[in-house]
C-alpha cells in the first residue's frame, strides 16, 4: 500500500469536513454539526482502513495509516476518528457511531477528552475490552491491543497538532512587523522556531517509528516524547503569536487546547516514561542493542 | 513540514558489518574501562583504526577501484553506531572517515582520490579539519589563513588554525584558507587546500582540555610550499564545498551517542542496586525515548545521505537535539546518584560521570554552536 495513495484524499476530505468553523462548531455542542461532519468519515470508508479484509475491512497496518492519524491532529478534528479506527479493527461486532477510548490504567486522564462527543465508550485495559454503551458487552483484545495504542493515536494527535501551530508561528513571525521589521528576524524569535522544528521532526518521526513497530516499548516511547513536547509547541507558539494568539477568534488556540488535552490523555510523559523505564530496566542489554531489539525491532540486536 | 525529513527503517542487510565491529572491538579494546570508552570519537588509537582497515570497515560509502566497500550511507550507519555504542576509541580515522574521504571523493582530482582515498580506507591516513581560526570560530568566513600562488604552480601558505582536533598525530589538514580578495570579501575568495602537516613550516603545538586531555592544537603555518595539487576543488569555491563538508559531519550518529557509556553504566548500577522506584523508572524512561526519538532522525538523516542529498538543515536539527540529550545525561545522572545516600558506586562510574561533566559543553560547540545550527534551521523555515 502506498502511504501517499492514502494520505492525499485524506487531507482533502479533512480540508473540507473539518475547516476551523466547523471544528469550532462541534467544539460548542452542535450536534448537527458533529452528525454532519461524521457521516463524511463513515461515507468515506477510512473508519475501517484497520478492519481485516475478512471482515470487509481495507487490512491496513498502522503503519500504513501513519500519515491519516497524524493528519487528524494538523486539523484538529473533534471527533474520536482515530480511536473508532482501532476499536472498528478491534470489536469482533463493532457497533457503528463514534467510539471513544477510555484507558483506566492510565489514571483519570485515561478517559478520553472525545466521551462527550461519543456514541460509544470503549474500556481498554491490559486484561480485556469492555464497552460501555446500549450494546454493552466485553471482550478479550486481540492480540497487540492495549491502552499503549490508544496513546499512540494522542500521540500523533500531538504530531500532527504540532505542525500546525509551528506553521502558525512561522506565519505570524514572517508578517507581524514590529520595530520596522517581521518579528521572525529577531533571533530571539528565530532560535524559539527552531526548536519548535526539531521537537515536530522528533514527535512525528518517533509515531511513525511506533506505528511501524506498535509494541508496548516504542508506544512508550512515542507517548512520552510527543507529550514531553506538548507543553512546550503550546507555550512557544503562544510566546511568539502574541496577544492575538490569545483571542478565541485567532485559530491557535484550536491546536494548542488539543495539545494540552492530548498530552495527558491516555498518560501523559512520565506514565509513559515510567512505563518504559520498567521495559528497560528489566533487560541488561545495554542501551543501542535494546533500542534496536525492542523500538526498532531490528534482526540480531540481541 | 520537512516532508523531505521522512521516517525511514535500517536495512537489515548490513548486519553482517555489525559482527564485524563487534570481533574487533572484543579482539581490541576488551578491557578498556568505561571512563576511557566515554572518550569515544576523542579517544585515539591509531592500531585500533588500522585494524577497523584491514576488517574493511572503513570507507564503506566509497567506491571499491578506490580502497572503499562501496555499500552506501547506511551500512557506514551501521557501523559508526556499532562503534560509538561501545565507545571505541575511534579517533584517528574519524575525520578522514566521515567528512575528508566523501569530499576528496567528490571534489578531488584523479591524483589527489588515488593518493588519498585508499590509504584512509586503510585507516593509515588521517586527517584533521582546519577550519576554526583565533578570530574566525563561528564566523568562519573570518579566516585569515592565506595562500598565494608561487609563481610555478604551487602555493605558499601563512596563518594559523586553532582547536584542531589530531593535528599533532595526524598526517594531513583540509584547511579553509583565503586564495584571493581580502577579508571583507567574506566567502568569495576561499578555498580549501590539503596540507601536509610534516611540511616544513608547519608547527603544532597540542591544547590541553579541563580534562586534562590534549586533543586539540594550535598549528601555525609559516611559509608552507605546498605543491600545485594541494587545492582540492575548485579555487574560490571553498565556502561552498566546506559546507557540504559541514552536512556530512553533523549528521552522524556521533551527535547522540556521546554519553551511552555513561547511560549503561548507570543502567548496570540501577540494575546491580535493585532500584525501580517511580523516579529512577521515569528518568530511564525520559532518557530512552529521546534516544528512540534521535535514533528515527538520524537514520532519517541518513536515508537522505543514500539518496545523494546534502541534508545540511536537517543535520543541524539532529545535532542540536542530540547534543542536548548527550548533555543532559551526565546531569541528570549526576543527581540521581547523589540523591541516594546510602548507595555505593562504583569508582569507574563516578570517573565517567566526572569526565563527562566536564566535556559535555564541548559537544554543542565543536561541529557548530548550538546558535548557529538554529540560525540555519531558522533559515530552512524560511525565517529571515
Ligand atoms: C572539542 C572541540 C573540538 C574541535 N575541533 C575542531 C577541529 O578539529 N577543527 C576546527 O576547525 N575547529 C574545531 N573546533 C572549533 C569549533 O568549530 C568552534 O569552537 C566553533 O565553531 C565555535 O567557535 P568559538 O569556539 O570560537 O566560539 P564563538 O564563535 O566565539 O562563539 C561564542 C558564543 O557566541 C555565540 N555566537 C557567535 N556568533 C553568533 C551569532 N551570529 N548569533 C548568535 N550567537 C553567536 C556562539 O554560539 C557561542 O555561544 C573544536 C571545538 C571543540 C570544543
Amino acid at each position: 500500500m502506498d502511504v501517499a495513495e492514502l494520505a492525499a484524499p485524506f487531507e482533502r476530505m479533512l480540508e473540507e469536513l473539518c475547516p476551523p468553523p466547523a471544528v469550532r462548531a462541534v467544539e460548542a455542542g452542535d450536534t448537527g454539526a458533529a452528525q454532519a461532519m461524521w457521516a463524511g468519515f463513515a461515507a468515506s470508508g477510512f473508519l475501517d482502513a484497520l478492519v481485516p479484509e475478512a471482515r470487509g475491512g481495507a487490512g491496513l497496518a498502522l503503519a500504513d495509516i501513519a500519515p491519516l492519524l497524524i493528519a487528524l491532529g494538523r486539523h484538529a478534528v473533534p471527533l474520536p476518528v482515530g480511536q473508532t479506527m482501532l476499536a472498528r479493527a478491534w470489536l469482533d461486532a463493532p457497533p457503528d457511531g463514534r467510539i471513544a477510548l477510555a484507558t483506566p490504567e492510565a489514571g483519570i486522564f485515561g478517559a478520553e477528552p472525545f466521551r462527550l462527543v461519543a456514541n460509544h465508550v470503549l474500556v481498554v485495559d491490559s486484561g480485556g475490552l469492555t464497552i460501555e454503551s446500549a450494546l454493552s458487552g466485553a471482550q478479550l483484545p486481540p492480540s497487540g491491543a492495549g491502552p499503549h495504542l490508544a496513546a499512540l493515536i494522542a500521540a500523533a494527535a500531538i504530531a500532527g497538532a504540532s505542525e500546525r501551530v509551528l506553521a502558525l508561528a512561522i506565519d505570524h513571525a514572517n508578517t507581524r512587523v514590529q520595530f520596522g521589521k517581521p518579528v521572525g528576524r529577531q533571533q530571539a524569535v528565530q532560535h524559539m522556531l527552531a526548536v519548535m522544528a526539531e521537537q515536530v521532526v522528533a514527535v512525528r518521526l518517533m509515531v511513525e517509528q511506533a506505528c511501524a513497530v506498535p509494541n508496548l516499548a516504542s508506544c512508550a516511547a512515542a507517548k512520552a516524547v510527543a507529550s514531553a513536547a506538548a507543553a512546550d509547541m503550546a507555550e512557544a507558539a503562544h510566546a511568539v503569536i502574541g496577544a492575538i494568539g490569545i483571542s478565541a477568534e485567532h485559530d491557535l488556540q484550536l491546536y494548542t487546547r488539543r495539545l494540552h488535552a492530548m498530552r495527558l490523555a491516555h498518560g501523559s510523559e512520565s506514565h509513559w516514561q515510567r512505563v518504559l523505564g520498567a521495559l528497560r530496566l528489566a533487560s541488561d542489554a545495554p542501551c543501542v542493542d535494546w533500542l534496536r531489539a525492542e523500538i526498532f525491532a531490528e534482526v540480531g540486536a540481541l | 513540514m520537512f516532508e523531505s525529513f521522512g521516517w525511514a527503517r535500517l536495512p537489515d542487510s548490513d548486519a553482517d558489518l555489525r559482527e564485524r565491529v563487534r570481533a574487533v572491538v572484543r579482539e581490541q579494546i576488551a578491557d578498556l574501562p568505561p571512563d576511557r570508552r566515554a572518550r569515544s570519537w576523542m579517544g585515539f588509537d591509531a592500531t585500533f583504526s588500522r585494524r577497523l582497515g584491514t576488517a574493511g570497515l572503513l570507507g564503506l560509502t566509497l567506491p571499491a577501484e578506490y580502497g572503499g566497500q562501496g555499500r552506501g550511507a547506511f551500512a557506514r550507519f551501521a557501523v559508526v553506531e556499532e562503534l560509538l555504542a561501545v565507545g571505541a576509541p575511534v579517533a584517528a580515522h574519524w575525520i578522514a572517515d566521515r567528512q575528508s574521504a566523501p569530499l576528496i571523493l567528490h571534489y578531488g582530482t584523479e591524483a589527489q582520490k588515488a593518493r588519498h582515498l585508499p590509504a584512509i580506507c586503510r585507516g593509515e591516513q588521517l586527517f584533521c579539519i582546519g577550519m576554526s581560526e583565533p578570530e574566525a570560530g563561528s564566523d568562519l568566513a573570518a579566516v585569515r589563513s592565506r595562500a598565494e600562488r608561487d609563481g610555478v604552480g604551487g602555493w605558499r601558505l601563512s596563518g594559523q588554525k586553532i582547536w584542531t582536533t589530531g593535528a599533532q598525530h595526524f598526517d594531513y589538514m583540509i584547511a579553509l584558507v583565503r586564495t584571493s580578495g581580502s577579508a571583507d570579501d567574506r566567502q568569495r575568495g576561499l578555498s580549501q587546500l590539503i596540507v601536509d602537516l610534516k611540511a616544513p613550516g608547519v608547527t603544532i603545538r597540542p591544547i590541553a582540555d579541563l580534562t586534562g586531555d590534549e586533543h586539540f592544537c594550535e598549528v601555525f603555518f609559516e611559509d608552507v610550499a605546498l605543491g600545485p595539487d594541494a587545492l582540492i576543488g575548485e579555487e574560490g569555491a571553498g565556502w561552498a564545498q566546506v559546507t557540504a563538508e559541514l552536512a556530512f559531519e553533523r549528521s552522524g550518529p556521533e551527535r547522540i551517542y556521546s554519553s551511552v557509556v555513561l547511560l549503561d553504566a548507570w543502567i548496570a548500577h540501577l540494575r546491580a542496586a535493585g532500584r525501580s522506584d517511580d523516579a529512577a523508572l521515569a528518568l530511564v524512561g525520559e532518557l530512552t525515548a529521546r534516544m528512540a526519538a534521535l535514533r528515527t532522525m538520524s537514520i532519517a538523516c541518513t536515508a537522505r545521505l543514500a539518496e545523494g542529498d546534502s541534508p545540511v538543515v536537517e543535520a543541524s536539527l539532529v545535532k542540536d537535539l542530540g547534543t542536548r540529550f548527550e548533555q543532559d545525561v551526565p546531569r541528570v545522572i549526576a543527581d540521581a546518584l547523589a540523591g541516594h545516600k546510602g548507595e555505593a558506586v562504583a569508582p569507574e562510574l563516578l570517573r565517567t560521570l566526572a569526565y563527562l561533566t566536564q566535556i559535555a559543553p564541548s559537544f554543542s560547540l565543536r561541529g557548530g554552536t548550538r546558535e548557529v545550527l538554529r540560525g540555519i534551521i531558522a533559515r530552512g523555515l524560511g525565517l529571515r
